[in-house]
């Protein structure tokens, strides 16, 4: 460990803005495509589950 | 076998020659775009000769990419197309012949009108006829290229755009190796090595392209 | 061999039987890419020391090069699903290499960001015309033509197929275009600073690299996993199956 301390860690050297926007970047797109697709996923259960819902009606306005 | 070929590249140049308009309008295009950058940027002549090359490819390619959607579409519409995927004769040979006739139509133009944008561009004589050279050698390739794209967005909502998308990053090489080519001459080196290239690109995009066009049009007809 | 015989791999193409498998495999390559990821970016922190030429802003090509290398990757794998999808058949692998594009996508923009992030204090300017990025450029085109065809063809059997065409077209010209725009930034000017310049921590810092890389690597299965059983769901909403998979949630 070569850090004397951690403001010194967070500093980088003065190129604190340049290596923690790459970094800080790369976890916001991976917690974008994850959090979207959970998203998307639940969106696909609800269709599924409403059309069901709209099956079973149908089925029993034909009864 | 060649008696269809040549059947269908006579009867694209006649639909061409019955639609002039849409010729002229790949043409004014290029014409266009190229006398803009002028306009835009400045009449010295040592900039414009500096920005020629890359001027005058691109317009040229973008003057090719405009008339794509026109390739396969009026066929798409009427049901030829339908005819020519169940026709005995390849597929691939066919449009190799609307690809060809399509070149004539759009690509050759470009070729013969670009010395004279040339000139506007203050470019030396021998550049110019690299110029040429190079379009000749470079311009079937973006028909054949094209021509995929076209196929693969026949129908489509907004296919225009789509093209465009399609296309342009698999012209890349094409304009790098062309524009290169007029570069190299205007400021005195050999272009050999570039036309070689290009002419290997439109080599490699004959022998590969009008098969994989072929399979695009069969998904789209399907 | 004789397990790989013993096992029914064709059982496993088909969206019914692949479905429940890839919902077994997510976490666990959820939990790789994490346990890759904090050994790599470990590494690229507190082992590796601080490059005497380029400071501490080299740090960032442990990101940026991972980063990189699986954009032209996933395209790969994107083609060679999408292959298989075309020769086969098979709708599943053509959902795999509609899966595998955002991914792709995404990895490419944040290679073109970390790329001009560290190119800003390296070369002193945000965006230089150097191979790797004007080829990251054409590639991230590539991909957004991709998705976009795919998104704009209403059948999706045709979707599919046409798409993955343009998936394999792409995969033949990455290689001239690479080549293309090599040529192009040796002959006007090449880029001053290799990013991968450094000699004495070649070690260290590839070690970095290639966690992060398999970091990367197993995010993207599990995202692309995740993402094809979306597709699955979205697509075979009429199949029996599904509707018995929506019973059993409920």
């Amino acid at each position: 460990m070569h850090w004397n301390s951690l403001g010194e860690f967070f500093a980088m050297g003065g190129y604190a803005f340049y290596v923690w926007t790459s970094f800080g970047l790369t976890a916001v797109l991976v917690a974008w495509e994850v959090l979207g697709l959970r998203a998307r996923r639940n969106q696909a259960w609800r269709d599924l589950q409403q059309a069901r819902l709209m099956d079973q009606t149908d089925l029993g306005e034909a009864r | 076998m060649n008696g269809a070929w040549i059947a269908v590249v006579r009867r694209d140049m006649l639909l061409a020659l019955r639609r002039r308009s849409d010729v002229a309008t790949t043409l004014f295009f290029f014409v266009i775009v190229a006398s803009l950058f002028p306009l835009g940027v400045s009449p010295e002549p040592a900039l414009l000769r500096t920005l020629a090359p890359g001027v005058l490819w691109v317009a040229a390619l973008l003057a090719c990419m405009l008339s794509l959607t026109r390739l396969f579409a009026v066929d798409y519409a009427d049901g030829t197309l339908e005819q020519m995927v169940l026709a005995p004769q390849s597929l691939t040979l066919l449009v190799l012949g609307k690809v060809f006739a399509h070149w004539l139509v759009s690509g050759l133009p470009v070729v013969l009108l670009a010395p004279v944008l040339g000139l506007q561009y203050a470019m030396p004589n021998d550049a110019l006829l690299v110029l040429v050279w190079s379009l000749l050698l470079g311009t079937p390739a973006l028909s054949l290229i094209g021509a995929i794209g076209a196929a693969l967005t026949l129908g489509v909502r907004g296919s225009g755009l789509l093209v465009a998308l399609l296309v342009l990053p698999l012209y890349v090489p094409v304009l790098i190796f062309g524009s290169g080519a007029v570069a190299a001459s205007q400021s005195g080196l050999d272009a050999g090595a570039y036309l070689s290239l290009l002419g290997a690109c439109s080599l490699l995009a004959l022998a590969l392209t009008p098969w994989a066009t072929a399979a695009a049009l069969r998904i789209a007809v399907e | 061999m004789k397990i790989m015989t013993g096992i029914n791999w064709f059982k496993y193409s088909s969206p019914p039987a692949f479905y429940p498998l890839a919902g077994l495999l997510i976490p666990w390559f959820y939990t790789l890419a994490t346990v890759f990821a904090a050994v790599g970016l470990y590494i690229s922190f507190a082992v590796a020391p601080t490059d005497f030429q380029q400071g501490e802003a080299y740090r960032i090509i442990f990101v940026h090069v991972p980063a990189a290398w699986m954009s032209m990757f996933l395209y790969l794998v994107m083609a060679t699903w999408a292959g298989f999808g075309l020769a086969l058949n098979a709708r599943l692998s053509h959902m795999m290499s509609q899966a595998l594009a955002p991914t792709g996508a995404m990895f490419t923009l944040l290679a073109l960001v970390t790329g001009s992030l560290w190119g800003r204090p390296m070369w002193g300017a945000w965006w230089v015309w150097d191979a790797r990025l004007t080829s990251e450029l054409i590639l991230l085109f590539l991909y957004i033509g991709f998705i976009a065809l795919q998104a704009s063809i209403d059948d999706p059997r045709r979707a599919d197929r046409a798409s993955s065409l343009l998936a394999l077209v792409g995969a033949v010209n990455v290689p001239i275009i690479y080549f293309s725009v090599k040529w192009w930034n040796t002959l006007h000017q090449g880029a001053s600073i290799s990013m991968t310049s450094a000699p004495k921590m070649a070690i260290t810092m590839l070690t970095g690299m290639l966690m992060l890389a398999l970091a990367f690597w197993m995010y993207s299965i599990a995202v692309a996993l995740v993402r094809v059983r979306c597709i699955i769901l979205e697509r075979e909403r009429r199949a029996d199956w599904v509707r018995q998979l929506v019973e059993v949630k409920f």
